[in-house]
């Protein structure tokens, strides 16, 4: 009776700290899955990011995060020419020079950057539309996803075909005005206000148009896979 | 058993609502420390003095960030339906009357509170509840819906970017949704407090429904840890005339600082709620001192 409401409480504070009851998270996998449908469905492509006028890029003050010891840089020496890849699911599989990259027909956009940590940052990114290239690919309509593959230590994160048609989702070679440094992927990486940093990878290889979704660096190890904003 | 004082749904949502703001207060907190600051990177942000302080992790749920955002966007649901459940709830069966406040609100209110800081000698007249709590309980649901619409702002600021718009931008909402929990914790430790202090038979009625009228604090005549008072009977009635007072000490220049010395009543609870008259003063003061007292 009154105790019941004491124990609940004495329950939560020695969970404090905790990631909770471990028979959670089938149900918490499950929400998840319940707000990737919902968050899916409110999906648009019409609904674009804007900063709000007058706000200034973000510029230096941008973090830059990478999961290999030091920043990744492409050694033409070990690897050969840079070109980034667009296979699987595709009729006219592409390797794209950084030279032909640019030569495609390319988009400038100032956006919001939310990071999944809670801060957000402007940029102006210069590159090419992913639906762009998945038109040049001629992706099929067999293709639901989309893996993001880069040299930085086997990061990857895959993406629902919707997210990654949005127009504001481009494969960005220019960060504000400059060619992208290896700080921030060079040199290439995605870009999308619509998902959240993690999800963008930097440092780009390769983008594999596939029937099914295979996971990514950050969503196996619990965040969620969708991360759409 | 007669009528229960608080319906059964109101009871459930209750509790369920305390350890789902509970976890969504904790994992929310364990979000924030991935980012204790309200800043676009790069810039400053005028109305918030701890920026980059951390919130002990003792206080947070969740375990590491993915943990804490896995359970704040399931838990969310939780909050959301219940809310709307007992929202619905008390809207279709009338317990609205008793939570919206009424004309005599801020007079009211200015009572009770003239009441509890001991200006004013007998309990206002009330009706299910006081001013202060009807007050408490009609701005939570507000508070409530702000903390909400702030945190679907800051969940999609891209596909509902209209309603990030309307919090002035993702920076503010986040802002709003952490002065909303800021809110929502103050006003929930007030309520704990008063229920231990003013009022321990309520956690009878918001879990069995039980409750005695002539226990309510308005019966008790129940101030914050009445029992640590002077206390009357709870049987005197409301317009009873208020006990003799005391005879005055007469004023005497030789002894002007000293307080008089209670003293301890023999049957405990009967002790008067006036101290009696005054003992003269010692000429020598530490010696009256009863023995035990310093101990």
């Amino acid at each position: 009776m009154e105790l019941t409401g004491a124990a609940a409480w004495s329950t939560l504070l020695a969970a404090c700290d905790s990631r909770g009851p471990k028979g959670a998270e089938k149900l918490l996998r499950y929400a998840e899955r319940k707000n990737e449908s919902l968050e899916r469905a409110l999906f648009r492509h019409t609904a674009m990011d804007a900063p709000i006028a007058g706000t200034r890029l973000t510029g230096k003050a941008l973090p830059s995060y990478f999961i290999s010891k030091t920043v990744p840089i492409w050694n033409e020496g070990e690897r050969g020419r840079w070109a980034l890849e667009v296979s699987g699911l595709v009729s006219r599989p592409l390797s794209l020079t950084l030279d032909e990259l640019q030569k495609l027909p390319r988009t400038t956009q100032r956006v919001n950057h939310y990071c999944v940590e809670g801060w957000t940052a402007i940029e102006e990114w210069t590159g090419v539309r992913l639906r762009d290239l998945a038109q040049l690919a001629g992706a099929q309509p067999a293709a639901k996803y989309v893996d993001f593959q880069s040299f930085d230590s086997g990061y990857h994160e895959s993406w629902d075909l919707e997210s990654a048609l949005h127009p504001q989702t481009v494969v960005a070679y220019g960060l504000d005005g400059r060619m992208l440094g290896p700080a921030h992927g060079a040199p290439a990486r995605v870009y999308s206000p619509t998902k959240l940093g993690y999800k963008n990878t930097k440092y780009l290889t390769r983008i594999v148009f596939m029937p099914v979704r295979n996971g990514g660096y950050w969503s196996d190890q619990g965040y969620e896979w969708y991360a759409g904003v | 058993m007669g009528k229960a004082r608080i319906h059964p749904v109101v009871r459930i949502t209750h509790w369920v609502n305390a350890v789902a703001l509970t976890i969504m207060v904790g994992s929310g907190l364990r979000i924030f420390n991935a980012y204790p600051a309200f800043a676009r990177k790069g810039e400053t942000f005028c109305c918030y003095p701890w920026e980059g302080q951390p919130i002990p992790n003792a206080l947070t749920f969740g375990g590491w960030l993915a943990g804490a955002r896995n359970w704040h966007f399931a838990m969310m649901w939780v909050l959301v339906v219940n809310g709307l459940i007992y929202l619905g709830f008390i809207y279709l069966h009338g317990e609205w009357r008793d939570l919206v406040p009424k004309k005599s609100f801020f007079r009211d209110s200015l009572e009770m509170m003239k009441y509890y800081l001991f200006l004013r000698k007998r309990h206002p007249v009330q009706g299910k509840y006081n001013a202060l709590q009807r007050g408490t309980y009609f701005v939570l649901p507000i508070v409530g819906a702000v903390a909400v619409l702030s945190g679907i702002a800051i969940w999609k600021p891209v596909q509902l970017a209209l309603l990030t718009d309307l919090m002035g931008g993702y920076v503010w909402a986040r802002y709003w949704h952490f002065l909303s929990m800021v809110a929502l914790v103050a006003l929930s430790a007030i309520h704990i407090f008063m229920v231990f202090a003013v009022d321990p038979y309520a956690l009878r009625a918001i879990t069995t429904g039980g409750y005695n009228p002539e226990k309510s604090p308005e019966a008790r005549n129940a101030r914050p840890f009445y029992n640590l008072f002077g206390r009357r009977k709870s049987k005197e009635p409301p317009e009873a005339p208020p006990p003799p007072v005391p005879p005055e000490r007469p004023a005497s220049p030789e002894t002007p600082s000293a307080p008089p010395v209670a003293i301890p009543h023999p049957s405990g609870g009967e002790a008067p709620a006036f101290p009696g008259p005054a003992i003269a003063p010692p000429s020598e003061p530490a010696s009256t001192v009863p023995d035990g007292a310093k101990q």
